[in-house]
């Protein structure tokens, strides 16, 4: 050939290879569904159709902490609940307990145990919606299952309509449990610095007595049902002991003085990856251990081990990432305050392996132990003579300036921080919100599967419906969906070039 | 009401002002009548009392352009009918705080006990105001509310141009 | 054919999708009888599938949450194209709700607090989030947060409002009755008896002919009777300025009403009529005297308008900016 056609051959050549080494392409999921509110996931494909970065982006902000400035303090239980219309109850109390803090006051015994009764409850039946309806179809009904049967009335083929009516049922009973103390189940009205204000009549405990029996005897069943579906599966357990969907983080949970889980108070303990005590400290002292990282790409903040440092969205010795919510709790815990949470939770670890369990998964399995002992705990607090007690507030007197309370919400640990001047305005408010503690984790758990699940730029249905698994098993509450209809993740899978073009789009409905 | 953006020389305070019958309104037109010379700037309300003035009605003047809202009514004790002027004073204390949270200067609104007799008072407090008013400038919430909602403009035409566009593919 | 109806939320806290939840045994009814098109928090329909269907042919939209972000924007126009009717549904969609306490501040406000100043956040590059940024050569996308909150009809024509905080599955089924048996009232109604919630309140029998109030007592100063008018004993409560069908919910908790359910349809701006009946019935007469009585109510902004700010007839805080730079490209 010609010199000068070779060269202009070769450079051709070489503009068309850069180009092609040049080239990304991008696999977009928008909108993340069953989260209350909205989130998409971005997947970028490097030159070999392989993952390279994956982000979970939640492109939503409503700002609770500035617009509380200038509001009463008290207002602050109603208010905060508005954060979230499926775990209200966990902001409230979160909210109440600050109050507590800020005015120096304690409940009286039996407002105390309302209090945890109603709680529990909550627990309750918040986990039993996930359970059943959110992350169970996974199981229950499996990943592999055509998506038309991977929810709800799925799950109703597969145990029956009359466990069906019977999940639909309890939870009624246990919202209307309530809804009795605080008016209404979603954002109720009870808290109050100091005590609660509605108490319990003698003639209606034995109904509620009846309720927390019932709950019982449905915890235990539904830990039935995930032995009988998930445990003696092979592949599932396979699946929860993956590699893909595993992450050697910190956990974080509120534990007693023996230093066992307890949802509504305690202190709160981090455990390292090994299961070694990192920290554990009183909810007023949370800012030394919590703090946030901001990105560009995402409205929400992702906490981290303050004193570690922010060191990336990274597992292992060097992460200062750390995990809320089920696993984590069981992880942190000694052993479970109760007796048959307790035998569910030995079966788990003499299962999964020594504790703590990395198996993000195992967050399914770890909710239905969870659901046991809050279950027990109200079978323990109706049967309480204090419950029915007349005694319900202790009525503030000192001059309020900080107050800061933490609960366990179902979804994990959850921090409110209040300011206020000597009326008890609000000057500011500093919320952790328990979904928060898991972003960071959730993020690499979303990248981590979909590193390991899309290769080759081949993007099939079993990936939408993996990458799914990997941050339903948080059950995320910047959304908490809670629904009883066919929840299927709706999922588009969006496969553009590096000039917009689009390549092919794949939609799970 | 005429919306166009006043001119820092052009403009003039509008003031919206709510007499009752009984007593400031007769000494407003006891000043009329004596040709006592004050600002024009007041566009008057007759109400039968004070008491009468919701305070709906003052915010929804403002948000209709009032640049001020003046309140006159009978000295306490005098009212025609006995508490009405009462209510006005609770209310307006209160609606003062409450506009001064949302970013109204507490000068915008004024009360005062006017009697029947107090011609001159009428001229002094509505030149007072005027003055005032013009010294905090226009309020121009029409506008201002206008202005908010042209972040929305950018959105309506994205929207129309993928409209159009799902029409044509259609 | 079964009638389309769609759920969407936009600024919202899922307490209104909660809400449908609570139906219970009856949700399966519902299901019967409508064919639900969309409904993001537990349907995998998504933006493309409704793009696609033709104008008009979703039978109605029940949209919950305020409009605060362009995405939200969008939504709220697409799913009007596609209804015969839309719904605002819940107090934020009705009024702007809590999430309208957010126009007592400006944007700013919010960004630098909440990525820049709190006291947990470690963040010395001042990094916020952008509408696109870069990582690792690639453009990442969020939606715009609007300088101002506002409610469904402050954004698209809005035919009925369902209201409450969240609404009740009585009021909602009442609605969606109606909507499928054609017998909707004029168009612009409030689906919910346009009575005072006095009305509705089991403690009624106890509310005096003639309120007077010596001084306002917060709920956590004082312990409440469960059975006595809650204005008679002092406390705010906005029942009277507000809407009935909620049964009075929150008295049954024994605390007062908020004011979620919105005014009736005589009145335009609820706060500042709950503000006028209350301070009407003041028994002080002097300056003094009532300034001290009124310190009883420290937050009136917070108190009249935690539901309606966005629709109040001032909508905002005046003297904020219209619009301001805060590092996010347009």
């Amino acid at each position: 050939m010609n010199p000068d056609s070779q060269k202009v051959w070769n450079e051709a050549n070489q503009r068309a290879n850069d180009a092609a080494q040049a080239q990304r392409r991008r696999v977009t999921v928008d909108p993340i569904t069953r989260l209350e509110g909205h989130g998409k996931i971005d997947i970028f494909l490097d030159n070999q159709g392989d993952v390279e970065k994956a982000y979970l982006q939640i492109p939503e902000l409503r700002g609770f902490e500035v617009f509380c400035i200038g509001r009463p303090a008290e207002e602050m239980p109603q208010i905060t609940s508005r954060i979230c219309g499926v775990c209200p109850t966990a902001h409230h109390m979160a909210a109440t307990k600050a109050l507590d803090d800020l005015y120096q006051v304690q409940p009286p015994p039996t407002a105390r145990k309302i209090r945890e009764l109603v709680y529990n409850a909550f627990m309750l039946e918040d986990h039993a919606l996930h359970v059943y309806i959110l992350g169970g179809p996974d199981f229950i009904v499996g990943p592999d299952a055509p998506k038309e049967e991977r929810n709800v009335v799925g799950v109703i083929q597969k145990v029956g309509l009359e466990v069906g009516k019977k999940v639909i049922g309890m939870r009624r009973q246990l919202r209307e449990l309530i809804a009795y103390f605080g008016g209404k189940v979603i954002h109720p009205v009870m808290g109050l610095p100091g005590g609660v204000s509605k108490g319990l009549k003698a003639e209606d405990l034995p109904r509620f007595k009846q309720v927390a029996k019932d709950g019982l005897e449905f915890a235990l069943f539904t830990l039935q049902v995930f032995h009988d579906i998930v445990l003696k599966n092979p592949r599932y357990v396979e699946l929860i002991t993956s590699d893909a969907y595993t992450h050697r983080t910190y956990y974080m949970g509120q534990v007693d003085e023996q230093n066992q889980v307890n949802f509504y108070d305690g202190q709160i303990r981090v455990v390292d990856p090994d299961g070694r005590e990192y920290a554990r400290f009183p909810a007023q002292k949370y800012r030394d251990f919590v703090a946030e990282h901001v990105e560009p790409w995402s409205y929400v903040k992702f906490c981290y081990l303050k004193p570690l440092g922010w060191q990336g969205f990274q597992e292992g010795p060097q992460s200062s990432v750390y995990s809320v919510a089920p696993l984590a709790r069981l992880n942190v815990t000694e052993s479970m305050p109760t007796p048959q949470a307790r035998q569910a939770y030995q079966e788990f670890y003499s299962t999964l392996g020594a504790k703590p369990v990395h198996h993000t998964l195992a967050n399914h399995w770890a909710r239905v132990v969870e659901m046991i002992c809050a279950a027990e705990r109200m079978v323990e607090l109706v049967n309480d003579p204090d419950i029915t007690g007349t005694d319900l507030r202790c009525l503030p007197t000192k001059k309020p300036s900080v107050g800061i309370g933490a609960v366990e919400a179902p979804r994990g640990t959850l921090f409110h921080h209040f300011e206020t001047d000597a009326r008890g305005l609000i000057e500011r408010a500093n919320l952790i919100v328990a979904t928060q503690n898991n972003a960071a984790r959730i993020a690499m758990s979303v990248e981590k599967a979909a590193k390991g699940l899309i290769k080759k730029g081949q993007v099939t249905e079993g990936l939408l419906n993996m990458v799914e698994m990997a941050f339903r098993a948080y059950d995320p509450c910047f959304g908490c969906a809670t629904h009883t209809l066919p929840g299927h993740l709706p999922l588009a899978v969006s496969i553009y070039d590096q000039n917009h073009e689009l390549l092919k789009e794949l939609v799970q409905s | 009401m005429n919306s166009s953006i006043p001119q820092a020389d052009t403009w003039q305070p509008r003031i919206i002002a709510f007499f009752c019958n009984w007593c400031t309104y007769t000494a407003a037109d006891l000043a009329g009548v004596s040709r006592l010379k004050y600002a024009p700037n007041v566009r008057v309300i007759r109400v039968m009392c004070s008491g009468r003035v919701d305070p709906q009605f003052i915010v929804q003047a403002l948000a209709q352009g009032a640049d001020g809202v003046l309140l006159g009514g009978c000295h306490p004790g005098d009212c025609h009918y006995a508490e009405g002027n009462y209510k006005t004073l609770r209310r307006f204390e209160m609606l003062q705080r409450t506009l001064a949270d949302l970013g109204i200067d507490k000068e915008r609104i004024r009360l005062e006990w006017i009697s029947a007799s107090e011609g001159d008072r009428v001229k002094s407090v509505i030149n007072e105001m005027t003055e005032e008013v013009r010294r905090l400038g226009p309020l121009e919430l029409p506008d201002k509310q206008r202005q908010w909602d042209q972040e929305m403009d950018q959105i309506e035409e994205a929207v129309k141009a993928s409209e159009a566009e799902a029409a044509h593919v259609a | 054919m079964k009638p389309k109806i769609a759920f969407y939320w936009c600024a919202s806290c899922g307490g209104c999708d909660e809400a449908v939840v609570d139906f219970a045994e009856d949700i399966l009814g519902v299901v019967e009888a409508v064919d639900i098109v969309m409904w993001p928090v537990a349907m995998d329909f998504k933006k493309h599938d409704v793009e696609a269907m033709p104008d008009k042919s979703i039978v109605a939209t029940l949209l919950n949450g305020a409009i605060r972000t362009s995405e939200q924007e969008e939504m709220a126009h697409l799913l009007r194209r596609k209804s015969q009717f839309m719904i605002a549904y819940g107090a934020c969609a009705h009024l702007g709700g809590i999430p309208g306490l957010a126009n007592e501040f400006s944007r700013e406000q919010v960004i630098r607090w909440v990525y820049q100043d709190g006291p947990t956040v470690v963040n010395p590059e001042a990094t916020r989030p952008q509408t696109e940024s870069q990582s690792n050569g690639d453009t990442l996308t969020l939606p715009r947060v609007w300088n101002l909150v506002r409610a469904l009809d402050q954004v698209v024509d809005v035919d009925y409002y369902i209201p409450g905080c969240p609404p009740t599955p009585k009021i909602t089924k009442a609605a969606i009755t109606a909507l499928l048996e054609g017998k909707l009232p004029p168009k612009g109604s409030v689906l919910a008896p346009d009575v005072a919630l006095c009305e509705q309140c089991s403690r009624k029998s106890t509310k005096p002919a003639n309120l007077s109030f010596t001084e306002f007592h917060r709920p956590h100063q004082v312990i409440l009777d469960s059975e006595k008018c809650l204005l008679a004993q002092g406390v705010v409560c906005m029942g009277a300025a507000t809407r009935g069908g909620c049964e009075a919910a929150c008295p049954s908790g024994n605390m007062p009403c908020t004011g979620c359910f919105g005014p009736t349809s005589r009145v335009r701006d609820q706060g500042s009529k709950m503000l006028s009946s209350l301070c009407a019935n003041l028994t002080a007469k002097d300056e003094k005297a009532i300034r001290i009585a009124l310190d009883g109510i420290p937050d009136p902004v917070g108190t009249f308008y935690r539901y309606g700010l966005a629709k109040s007839m001032l909508r905002r805080k005046v003297n904020l900016p219209a619009d301001e730079a805060v590092g996010v490209k347009r």
